[in-house]
């Protein structure tokens, strides 16, 4: 039953989110030139958020002259302050990643204006002017793999009706469902996405729920935007759509069912700012970038993605990669007929009304609140 | 040394009238000591054979752990900062628990207080801060008094059980925390996270001077030994204790049950909405779903470890905040997933409720009647 589920699981959140990091003097390992720390505000084998910085950890620990402590499931609140201050003060920590957005502010503008020499470098944050220069925030446009999968979804779908589980009506989750749909409209222009907004980022019991309900109304391929794609991969596999990952590649959980998925690329990211950290530049505070940059990726096509499919998708992957390309672009109406970007008017990735949409585009079933 | 031992001397230098031994006198406060002392020695070899079963020294693992929470003053004030909100969740268990309550929803007293805590202090912009955090902190004691005394007056006058009652008010409390965090409370700067505007850096009440640890830890302590005294060093304590006994008992001899409970349900709530105003007057700056951090779910755990005693709620929040600090470094320097600090407070748990039983039992600790 819903309460007794999510009951349990608060209550297992509740000694997790106090489950947190922490202090030590002695037996600190030295010999490492650069110790670099990575907090994560869920599991890191989550199949999702977590899990895809953990992979890239992972690859950083095999370089030459690298440390790398972890640690996992720190909530945003002060625990997340003294995780940091215990990575800097007992385990030589110089260069910290702390994955989750909350942790930000007040968190990390907080530790880096108490330690000046150290790096902090925020997954999501929007840097400004006015925050130490000791911090940086990075990101990528993972809305262009998403675009790129949604025209995949858009040639495999039978039904032409897309699912989309999704979290908060925030910007970035938004850009991600409007991005997947307009890629999807290229391929069938009749495609619709019809989104189930859970309301949090790890809710298992709801976006089971939802996966369910999609699937009930005719949905044949989902995606999600939510901490964990697991539940709903495995939920939909099991039920014979077909899924579009998120993260992190999801084909080991559904090698059948699995069309595509938009990926973040950390493991490319992260070895290039250790090169720039021991650089005199730098790592520049705000950094972002997409399939171009090599920040986010594609995964690999699964055995039911068709020639034509294959071909289209590759076609404008190819696009972003060479010379990038603004999926945003006027006309452009949303789900309510208004038009949000006029005729004539191209938003790309880098411009800051992106940062702030608040629209689900024409095609999209669902509302923003 | 009752008349059975065997040594003549001492039966005759004690009296016929038997005046018991130092150990049989204080027998009840020694068991207050010893039982739940043996309770966590042994969850501790417990979790260490756990730990040796994954391949991990257990004398490693007790080294970090109390190096983690103990060993150094970084680890204590680590340590007391997590103890902090849970000494004033754990009251909202412990006070009705004297009137035979078990009310489980401090989390949502705890938000409550957080919202109305934000909410007075974003209507007085030019107010001075003393000003500010006064009414900031009658505010979050009034919302979560309140939040609670709803389960108290559901139980008293409408017969609905205060346990299932006050953990759905948990939900409920996140439900308009997170609607008025998404609508009309909403700054509309926070894009990619909703949360209310600031309070202001001038209005934040700072930590306790020449340490880390914020006030909170002192309004706990106060709020802890009131309550002490409150119960049991009070007629009104005396009445609680009655009816929480047996409440047919209590009405016949007069007493007001009715305005027993709603007063003690005031209290508990009272005391969980100030940790709410804590966290946002000294740690989080303004409202948002960061609140909901599991601190009213872990204080559970603690005043039921403290047996509901207020006075003992201090050192066993104190125990566990330490438990939590040095799971950072069991993840970090041991490789332990963050669950297995889970499983440590499972068998903790474990181990003091089945030691609840021994209570009285206790052959040399028993005066001879």
């Amino acid at each position: 039953m819903d309460f007794s589920s999510i009951s349990r699981r608060r209550l297992l959140q509740g000694s997790a989110a106090l489950t947190l990091g922490t202090a030590l003097g002695a037996r600190t390992a030295a010999a490492a030139d650069t110790t670099i720390g990575f907090i994560y505000v869920g599991s890191r084998d989550d199949y999702g958020y977590n899990q895809a910085h953990a992979v890239a950890a992972a690859a950083l620990k095999k370089m030459p002259g690298i440390k790398v402590v972890e640690e996992e499931k720190v909530p945003e609140t002060d625990a997340v302050e003294k995780t940091m201050e215990s990575m800097i003060n007992l385990d030589g920590a110089t260069l910290l990643f702390p994955t989750s957005f909350g942790y930000y502010s007040p968190h990390v503008l907080k530790m880096a204006s108490k330690y000046p020499k150290i790096h902090f470098e925020h997954c999501g944050g929007l840097w400004t002017d006015k925050d130490p220069k000791n911090a940086g925030s990075y990101f990528g446009y993972i809305d262009e793999a998403q675009y790129v999968a949604g025209i995949v979804a858009g040639y495999t779908s039978k039904t032409g009706k897309l699912g989309f589980v999704a979290a908060k009506p925030i910007p970035q989750v938004l850009r991600n469902i409007n991005a997947f749909t307009l890629g999807a409209r290229l391929a069938n222009p009749k495609a619709t996405t019809q989104v189930i907004f859970t309301g949090d980022w790890s809710m298992p019991v709801k976006e089971a729920e939802a996966t369910n309900s999609l699937i009930d109304q005719g949905v044949d391929v989902l995606t999600c935007h939510v901490d964990g794609p697991k539940t709903m991969a495995e939920n939909a596999a099991r039920r014979g759509a077909m899924v579009c990952g998120y993260h992190v590649n999801l084909s080991p959980l559904a090698p059948e069912a699995y069309l595509t998925g938009a990926e973040w690329n950390w493991e490319a990211l992260y070895p290039k700012f250790l090169k720039m950290n021991a650089s005199a530049e730098g790592i520049p505070n705000f950094y972002r970038g997409g399939l171009q940059e090599e920040i986010v990726k594609v995964s690999p096509y699964g055995p039911k993605v068709g020639e034509k499919a294959r071909k289209h998708a590759d076609e404008v992957k190819a696009t972003f990669m060479a010379k990038g390309l603004a999926i945003f672009k006027g006309p452009l109406v949303d789900n309510k007929g208004k038009t949000v970007i006029t005729a004539g008017t191209e938003r790309g990735q880098k411009d800051p009304e992106l940062e702030k949409m608040d629209y689900l585009v024409e095609g999209v079933i669902g509302a923003t609140s | 040394m009752t008349s059975e031992v065997a040594d003549p001397g001492e039966a005759v230098a004690i009296a016929p009238s038997a005046d018991p031994g130092f150990l049989q006198r204080h027998g009840a406060s020694i068991e207050y000591i010893l039982i739940p002392g043996a309770a966590l020695a042994g969850a501790l070899v417990v979790f260490g054979i756990f730990v040796a079963l994954f391949g991990k020294n257990p004398l490693d693992l007790y080294f970090y752990m109390y190096q983690g929470a103990f060993g150094t003053w970084f680890s204590w004030q680590n340590t007391l900062t997590r103890a902090a909100p849970l000494i004033l969740t754990a009251l909202c268990t412990a006070l009705p628990a004297q009137l035979g309550m078990v009310i489980i929803g401090g989390e949502g007293a705890l938000l409550i207080g957080a919202l109305s805590a934000t909410s007075i202090a974003l209507t007085m912009p030019s107010a001075p801060p003393l000003a500010v955090q006064c009414a900031m902190a009658a505010a979050g004691m009034i919302g979560g008094g309140l939040w609670i005394m709803l389960s108290g007056g559901l139980r008293q006058y409408r017969g609905v059980n205060e346990t299932i009652s006050s953990l759905l008010l948990v939900y409920i409390a996140l439900a308009i925390l997170n609607h008025l965090v998404e609508g009309a409370m909403r700054d509309p700067a926070s894009l990619n996270k909703p949360s209310t505007r600031e309070i202001g850096a001038a209005n934040m009440i700072g930590s306790i001077p020449g340490t880390d640890v914020h006030w909170g830890l002192v309004f706990g302590l106060i709020a802890a030994l009131a309550s002490y005294i409150l119960i049991y060093h009070t007629t009104f304590g005396f009445a609680a204790r009655v009816a929480g006994g047996n409440i047919r008992a209590a009405k016949i001899v007069g007493l007001s049950v009715g305005k027993l409970i709603m007063t003690v349900c005031f209290l508990a709530g009272a005391s969980a909405g100030l940790a709410g105003m804590v966290e946002v007057a000294a740690v989080q700056g303004r409202t948002n779903a960061n609140l909901a951090a599991g601190y009213g779910f872990t204080g559970i755990l603690v005043a039921f470890l403290s047996r509901q005693n207020p006075l003992a709620v201090i050192p066993v929040a104190i125990l566990l905040g330490g438990i939590n600090a040095s799971g950072g470094l069991l993840q970090r320097r041991l490789g332990l997933p963050d669950a297995s600090v889970q499983v440590l407070q499972g068998i903790i748990f474990v181990f003091v409720l089945a030691s609840d039983a021994l209570y009285g039992r206790i052959g040399f600790l028993k005066g001879k009647s």
